[in-house]
């Protein structure tokens, strides 16, 4: 970060966060259905637990439970609120995500869930379920951007008897480089991100070329500066470098990026001697990289001995953190 | 309508080349635009058309304004660094072919070695904001932020694709720095080189050694072009422009087209040589001399192959021997090119197109008749087929 969050903004975040929690629990939201063999062996079939407690009756009957009961680890599933469904008007989580939403934390993601289970569930049992809100730390600096932690305490209950236990928690970010002002400091590197490990390059490419970026390109930087090498996707195809109109010629479609797992070969190379580059050590390798999602991009190959190099190379991603903008994508030897 | 036969080029002029002119770009374009007039029998009065590269930092205005050129109906510059050389004598011909202008100045002026060093890295390139800025957003910060490393890239496939060896790039230097050695205008006067003198000098971006880069000049060029009827009634021997011709590649990128199915390639140029062949009703077997641009000589030979003198790949055994030299079967840059006579950008190619038609070069292939010159290579670029047909 290049400076410190607004503490009005911190300071806001937190009252609200107080006066929710002050409010308590969520009134006992019952599910949608009773627990239910359907659902039951659905569920079970998706986890491929081929435990026959949950499936056959006989053997049920004579187990310890004396018939069917709900996997545990279903309490969650029993009220969740179906595709369309809304949250409850007194729900805690989703005041507190609407708050941070507002203060322009608007990015989410859920970081861990414990769930505790106190009886097994059988089939004809109608249990509800009641959030409240048990904490909200921050601000904190992450790599995915400056963000809340925010955790909810959800209690499932059959009548008054609390039958199983979670505590959630996600990052409510605001993500790095979004157009507040602000850049997410991707944190102390070396890390390894979802394309390949962010390594510390504020010496070595210290001065470098910056790039021009443009309302079409800003998913990629973004995505390097948290590890991830983003390819534009349009339907079925993806590109690159982005651009703005599918290459299939529709005017209506809109593009979204795969996250590249981050492996490739080198189709082309250039070992750059003279003269010298803003940001780069003579001699360097310079690769054009045919990735195993099918397109090529360029980037540095460092750390290699140019003598090794070989078109045809395996190559993994790289990222070159420069400063808090900018993190270039870069190519190191597989080995 | 066709543009073939419809203007020549009249006159032209150049300054020295030189490392350092000493004088202003401005000073530069007028000392050419001048003697190309003067060579052409025609005064600035005459003059109501002028082209250049949108790269030259001389506006038309300026040059018309210190030479006395006076009204101009028509202007005109084209993009594209180098690739633009041939289009001007072609936006010219169409200007004179339509009735826009009578006689239309085509020049290109710059210290490029004493002012702003095109070998160098452009931070300017890189970051300006536009789309051609985005796009360099995906190679400059990479490291490919010189021309000569843009076309290593290339180079390197090529090789390895089509068996080829450094030493074949090497042969093209050594043809032009031999052409060169005996013009007595060229820089490299006097000093050609051998194949192990190429082999020997230092690698600038690998596959590319110093011997594969062209020159950095400073200097100016200009052409004078008039219709094929005017021009029959001026000093020299008319220089038809039998065919004059643009293209631009699918998948197209300044130098770095490096996302197309084939990065060994440059399709742009067979965009260009399809029309040259149509418009002119010649084929490649009617060359008697090639100017082909020659920035860097990897290029030279992926030239041969997209303009059909030879196939995909086979570039190195066509040059094989002594096809390039001034008596082999197809000669390639009497000047000397733009690694050995001076780097204007691809206009003093044209010059010696000129030259060569009308039989006055350094070093004159006898009997040349049909010459083909081309531009800038890896951008989206142009070409022409000058001659004399009466």
């Amino acid at each position: 970060m290049t400076g410190t969050m607004d503490s009005d903004i911190a300071a806001t975040v937190h009252e609200k966060a107080e006066r929710i929690a002050a409010g308590g629990g969520s009134k006992p939201r019952p599910a949608r259905d009773p627990v239910n063999t359907a659902m039951i062996n659905n569920w079970v079939e998706a986890m491929g637990d081929d435990n026959p407690v949950y499936t056959d009756p006989e053997f049920a009957a004579s187990s310890v439970h004396g018939g069917l009961v709900a996997p545990p680890a279903m309490a969650q599933v029993w009220t969740m609120n179906g595709l369309h469904g809304q949250r409850a008007e007194d729900d805690p989580l989703g005041a507190m995500m609407a708050a941070l939403d507002e203060a322009g934390f608007t990015s989410v993601v859920a970081t861990n869930s414990e769930q505790t289970y106190h009886r097994y569930l059988s089939p004809g049992e109608h249990v509800s379920a009641s959030t409240e809100l048990d904490g909200v730390v921050g601000p904190k600096r992450t790599a995915l951007g400056e963000g809340f932690f925010v955790t909810t305490r959800t209690s499932w209950l059959v009548g008054d008897e609390v039958v199983a236990e979670m505590t959630f928690k996600v990052l409510k970010f605001r993500p790095a480089g979004s157009d507040d002002g602000t850049a997410g400091d991707a944190g102390a590197a070396p890390w390894q991100g979802p394309s390949g490990r962010v390594v510390d390059a504020s010496e070595r490419a210290a001065g470098v070329l910056r790039p021009v970026i443009s309302a079409d390109t800003e998913f990629f930087w973004a995505g390097t500066r948290v590890g991830e090498l983003r390819i534009q996707r349009w339907g079925d195809t993806l590109r690159h470098p982005p651009g703005p109109v599918d290459p299939g010629g529709s005017m209506e479609a809109t593009p979204d990026y795969v996250v590249a797992a981050g492996h490739g070969t080198v189709y082309s190379y250039v070992v750059h001697h003279n003269p010298p580059v803003p940001g780069k050590q003579l001699p360097f390798v310079v690769a054009l990289v045919e990735l195993d999602e099918g397109v090529r991009v360029l980037g540095e190959l460092i750390d290699a001995d140019p003598g090794e190099v070989s078109i045809g190379m395996p190559v993994r991603a790289v990222f070159l953190r420069v400063d808090e903008e900018l993190t270039l994508p870069a190519w190191e030897v597989a080995r | 309508m066709t543009l073939a036969g419809k203007a020549a080029i009249a006159g032209i002029g150049a300054t020295e080349f030189s490392k350092d002119s000493g004088r202003s770009e401005l000073r530069l374009a007028c000392e050419a635009v001048r003697g190309a007039l003067d060579d052409a029998g025609l005064a600035p009065s005459d003059v109501d058309g002028m082209v250049t590269f949108t790269m030259d930092a001389n506006a038309e205005i300026a040059v018309a304004r210190e030479l006395g050129v006076g009204e101009l109906s028509f202007f005109s510059r084209v993009h594209y660094g180098g690739g633009a050389a041939a289009a001007t004598v072609q936006q010219a011909a169409m200007a004179v072919a339509t009735g826009a202008a009578d006689v239309v100045v085509a020049y290109r002026a710059f210290n490029e070695r004493s002012g702003q060093r095109f070998g160098q890295v452009s931070s300017a390139a890189a970051q300006q904001v536009n789309s051609s800025g985005v796009d360099n957003s995906f190679h400059y910060p990479a490291g490919i932020a010189t021309p000569a490393a843009t076309v290593a890239m290339a180079a390197q496939r090529y090789l390895y694709e089509y068996g080829a060896t450094t030493e074949d790039f090497g042969r093209v230097a050594v043809v032009d720095r031999k052409h060169a050695a005996t013009n007595p205008n060229a820089w490299f006067h006097g000093k050609p080189i051998s194949l192990d003198d190429h082999q020997a000098s230092r690698w600038i971006a690998e596959p590319l050694r110093l011997l594969d880069c062209c020159q950095e000049t400073d200097g100016g060029i200009a052409l004078v072009i008039t219709s094929a009827e005017r021009a029959k009634d001026l000093p020299h021997t008319p220089v038809q422009v039998a065919a004059a011709a643009q293209g631009s590649g699918t998948g197209q990128y300044v130098m770095t087209s490096y996302y197309r199915d084939e990065l060994a390639a440059l399709p742009e140029m067979s965009v260009v040589g399809r029309q040259l062949w149509e418009q002119s009703g010649l084929s490649h077997s009617d060359v008697d001399v090639a100017v082909l641009y020659d920035h860097f000589t990897p290029y030279v030979l992926l030239q041969l192959e997209e303009l059909g003198f030879c196939g995909r790949g086979e570039a190195k055994d066509f040059i094989a021997g002594d096809t390039l030299e001034l008596h082999g079967k197809l000669p390639l840059n009497p000047h000397g090119g733009q690694l050995g006579e001076a780097y204007l950008h691809g206009m003093n190619g044209i010059a010696e197109g000129v030259r060569q038609v009308r039989g006055s070069a350094a070093n004159q292939v006898p009997g040349a008749r049909n010459v083909l010159v081309t531009a800038g290579t890896g951008v989206p670029t142009s070409g022409l087929v000058l001659g004399d047909y009466g």
